[in-house]
Formats: structure tokens, sequence, C-alpha cells
């Protein structure tokens, strides 16, 4: 099965209520994926083709506010138009799921896999201080997994999450055990939802405080939020024990390194991978450890450069740390990775 | 003495609409926002579906809207409430959902979701409220300020050359397959309020059957936009914006009104 359609199926089988979207190379399967289904028979989900990303996103904005589960998806120039209702659902604190199959940019760029939207996922992305939840699967596994996972945080923390894939998980077929059919919510925190107002007070749903005692005290919250996040962060370590180098990468890029320390283990080099699986929280506590134990770290990103920053941050000086990249749509192989490691790291040994 | 010691109930004239909350409305003394909020929430109240509605609101000056009608709501990003109004009621399609949209709201930013609501036939009333100018901002120009009107954006009046004429977006809906109501009101008499609240309440019952969109515009005015006494505003949108804006149903039952 295709990433894409692994994220398709697993939301009808996470009972997710509904899916608004546009048409985007390269995750339009899991539109015309869902189309084909026919959800609506299966679960009752809906699924509406927007005109334009910028209605998709303010459709989910309007149904998040109602307690359903509801997700979109799209690629960099289509989640770039989404920023800034996503920037307003952050604002209302509504949980919901954007997927982001990320291709190499800037502009329209190229239809490419790329992890250049890191930045743009991890910080923010549209105005104001605001974090998504953000997920990175690695495989088609991952991608089916993270969705129903994407829904546990959003409705935890009442946030919107979001999973970076890219073009490469996206159209990469995988065998992928599929998780069982869950229900649909029937059931809504009254709190907050607008349903109606139903033996109960109103409720609105807003991301205006004109005062701003109100919109900073908001402020606060919003960030005391973003650090009580850092209780789920999720990683993966790989050869890290007796690592003397460490590699960090997630996505895509990760699977390159599982082999490119694979490569290194065959010669005897003592290489680790720590993959995070949230990049928003980052496991920036774990990489602190990790860099009292280790001599130097490479960030490996399909990009000229940017979760290296948080790597940097993380790391403190520690111990030096490297960036090996590939902007712009082209994907480097093991032996590319390889051969930066063996420059900075392993042929100074 | 206290006010209600004043009023007894066999002299009360007039009360305040129960699901218009007590907060005090924002808007300029004379403006018609106030009405049109009263209207619709008079109508919600006599169809006894306040528990079962959702109101947008939208940016500009009624995106406080949420402050005095009395039912659930969300407020909207600039132009994207027909979007917003679209998420709610496909996911809860028994419940009223309406949005409340000025012309720079509705007509320039939101065009885009504005038609493809209306061409979907989304089951929602989109309330539209057309004074021809920004009114939160300032008084900028806006799509629909007529040729020749000042604006602070127009200060030498709106050149239709290189401003482009203003555009009747009510009458373009109303050629879009979805749309089943669509009228152009105004309440700034006894006579158009009546009127008014007769096509509000229409627009709800089109709204409880499903048949489709239900579209009004409210011909208003905009006294501190447009720099004129209330009265004065009211004479000049009758001598100004109501040839250019004619009042009336120009699709009843999903068929175009034919005006002879």
């Amino acid at each position: 099965m295709k990433g894409n359609e692994a994220i398709a199926e697993a939301a009808i089988r996470a009972g997710v209520d509904a899916y608004f979207g546009y048409p985007i190379t390269p995750q339009s399967e899991v539109l015309e994926y869902l189309t084909l289904q026919k959800p609506e028979e299966r679960t009752g989900m809906v699924i509406l083709q927007a005109e334009s990303e910028v209605a998709s996103i303010n459709m989910i904005y309007g149904a998040a506010g109602t307690g359903k589960k509801v997700m979109t998806s799209s690629s960099s120039p289509g989640i770039s138009l989404m920023q800034e209702g996503i920037s307003y659902i952050a604002g209302a604190e509504l949980p919901c799921l954007i997927v982001n199959v990320v291709r190499g940019g800037p502009g329209l760029g190229t239809i490419q896999p790329s992890q250049a939207d890191y930045f743009q996922s991890t910080k923010g992305g549209g105005h104001g201080d605001y974090h998504l939840i953000v997920l990175a699967p690695a495989s088609v596994q991952e991608m089916a997994d993270f969705v129903d996972l994407a829904f546990e945080l959003a409705f935890k923390y009442r946030n919107p999450a979001m999973i970076l894939s890219d073009g490469l998980i996206g159209q990469m077929m995988e065998k992928v055990e599929l998780p069982p059919q869950k229900a649909r919510i029937d059931t809504y925190d009254q709190s907050w939802v607008i349903t109606g107002k139903k033996n109960r007070e109103r409720n609105i749903i807003t991301s205006l405080n004109l005062d701003p005692e109100l919109q900073y005290e908001h402020n606060l919250k919003l960030q005391e939020k973003y650090r009580r996040m850092s209780e789920d962060v999720m990683f993966e370590k790989f050869d890290c024990d007796d690592a003397e180098f460490l590699l960090v990468a997630y996505g895509s890029s990760a699977r390159i390194c599982q082999k490119v320390v694979e490569m290194a283990r065959d010669r005897g080099k003592k290489l680790g991978l720590l993959r995070p699986q949230t990049l928003f929280p980052f496991p920036t506590e774990e990489l602190n450890k990790l860099s009292r134990r280790v001599k130097g770290i490479m960030a490996v990103e399909l990009s000229a450069g940017q979760m290296v920053e948080d790597v940097r941050l993380a790391v403190n000086g520690k111990v030096p740390v490297y960036h090996y990249g590939t902007p712009g749509g082209k994907i480097h192989s093991p032996e590319d990775v390889l051969g930066a490691v063996e420059e900075k790291f392993i042929g100074g040994l | 003495m206290e006010v209600n010691e004043i009023i007894r109930e066999e002299n009360l004239v007039y009360r305040r609409t129960p699901l218009m909350t007590p907060a005090t409305l924002s808007y300029c003394p004379g403006c018609g926002h106030g009405t049109i909020h009263r209207l619709i929430m008079e109508v919600i109240e006599e169809m006894g579906i306040q528990e079962e509605t959702i109101g947008i609101a939208p940016v500009g000056c009624s995106v406080l809207a949420y402050d005095f009608m009395d039912v659930d709501f969300s407020q909207a990003a600039h132009g994207r409430a027909p979007a917003v109004a679209t998420g709610i009621k496909r996911l809860w399609p028994d419940k009223y959902v309406f949005t409340y949209q000025g012309d720079g709201d509705l007509a320039a930013i939101g065009t885009g979701e504005t038609i493809h609501a209306c061409n979907r036939g989304e089951d929602i009333t989109i309330f539209f409220v057309n004074n021809g100018i920004y009114g939160m901002t300032g008084g900028q120009m806006a799509p629909t300020t007529l040729e020749g009107m000042k604006s602070t954006t127009s200060p030498y009046g709106r050149n239709s050359e290189t401003m482009g004429p203003p555009y009747k977006i009510t009458e373009m809906v109303a050629q879009l397959g979805g749309t089943y109501y669509v009228t152009r009101q105004s309440v700034h008499k006894p006579g158009p309020v009546r009127k008014a609240k007769k096509a509000i309440r229409k627009a709800f019952e089109v709204q409880r059957d499903k048949k489709g969109l239900s579209f009004i515009e409210f011909v208003s005015n905009c006294n501190s936009g447009w720099r004129m006494t209330p009265n004065d505003s009211n004479k000049w949108m009758e001598e100004n914006m109501f040839p250019f804006y004619p009042m009336g149903d120009i699709k009843i039952d999903g068929e175009l009104v034919v005006k002879g």
C-alpha cells in the first residue's frame, strides 16, 4: 500500500468524521482513495473536495469547533495557503489533523520529496506565537499508525496536529498492518463545542481578544500547554548505546540513515542514529543526554539545514554539530551520507 | 424608583429581544446592524430554534456579533465564513447554520468561498450586509462602493476605469445552481423592516427544508463611514444605493424572478 493510501485508510478506521481537501501532487491519492472507498457508506465519514486549500482549512476550522474528528491533507504550496487558517485553529485551540506530504520549494518548486518545511511546521508557520504537534513518520506503517496518535494528542491538548511526511514516504509502497475499525465519536465535550446551546451556556469559538490583557493571558496559557507537550515526546534510537558518533534524522532521511549506520558498523565504526518521531515536541532532553557520550553529531535532512538548529540548541555546544543536507527535491544516497560522516568523524580518527 | 416600576407590563410597547444578550451594541448610533441582528434573533426565537442554531461571525464591524446574538457562534477569518459554515453544516446537517458578513468580507476577500458555497448549495443561510464601504477599518472603498462615491481610498470618488465598477454579487449568486432563495432587503424604515423579517423567516425555512442555500442582502447605511447624519445617510441610501441595488426577491424556490 502507498503511504498516502495508508493515511486515508487509517483515517476511515480511526473513525474520522470528515476530510476536506484539495488536490496537489504528491498527495492527491489521499482524496482519491477516500472518494473511491465510499467512507460515507462505511462509517458515515464526510468527504468534500473544497475549491481551494484556503477553503478546506476553514471547513476544518468550522467542523473542528463542533468537536468532531476532522482532517485535511496537502503538500507544501497548499500548506502555505492554509497557514492563516492554521493560525486561527491554534489560536482558538481546536483539535484537528493536517497532513503535509512535503515537496521541494520554495515557490512552486518541484514535486520531488523534500524536508524543507521543518521550520514552517515546528515553529508555527502562520502568524502569532503558536506550535503544532508534529509527527514525522518514517514508514508506510507509521503513516497509518500516526493518524490515530495524532488525534489522540490533538484532543488531549486541544491543538492542531500535523503529520509531516514527504513525497518519498507518501508514494512509497510497503506492507502495512492496518488498525481495526474504531467507532466515530458520539459524545462531545459540551464545555467548548458549538453544537447549539442546548441545556448549557452558549459556546463561542474565536481567536479574538480585543483586550490585550486577555490576549496576553491567552498566550501564556498556550505557552504553558506547549511546554506540557514534552511529556509526549517520541523517538527511536538505533545503535546508540556504544555510539561514538550520532546521526539525527527523521522521516525518509532517517530511513536512509539507518542504512548508513549499518554500513558504518560493517566497517567497524561506532555510529548511532536518533530518529525523532515527534518534531514538536522535539527530543531535546534525550539529545542533550546523548551529546555527553558522543564525539560529534550530524543532522541529516532533505533540506539546506533546518532541524539542525534544534539539534544545536539541544546539544548547546557540548560537541560539534554538523549538517548534511540535500535541498530542492534531490535525495541523498546512503553512500553520500556515509562519505560526509567519514569526512567529519571517522576520517579524523 | 426602578425602571420596572415605571414601565408596567400594560404600558410596555417595546422590549429587548430575549435572544439578544444584554451587552451594549458596539455599532455607531444610526447603523443598521443592530436592527438586522434583532430581526434574525426574533425569527430564531419565533421558530424555537435557538438551541439548534450556530452563527458565524465575520471580520469587520460585526466581528463581535457573538457578543450580541445569544446562540453558539464561531468567529471566522476574513471572508471565510461560508467555508466555516460548510464545515459545520456538513457534519451537523440538522442544525441551523448562518453567516453574517459585510461587503468587504463577502464580496472582496471572500468571493471564492461565497461563490463555491452558493454553487454547492450548502443548506446554510448567508446574511450579507452591504453598506458600500469598509466600516471597521475607517471607511475604505469596497467592491460595492458606487461609481463616483468617495471613500478614504477613493478620495476623489470611485473611478470605474481604474478601480473597476461596483458589482452585484447577489445577482451573481442567484445564477448559481445551489441557491434556492436570494433576496435584497433594507431595514431603514418600519415597512422594509417588516418585509426583511419575513425574508429572514423564509431563509431559515428553506434551510429547515434542506432545499439549498438562502442568501439575503441587506442594503444598509454607514453614517459614520459616509460622513453623514443617520437621517441623511438613509436618504442618501434611498437616492443612490437603491437604484443600483434594487430591493426585492431575485430568486424564489430555485427560480429566478422575472422582472417585467
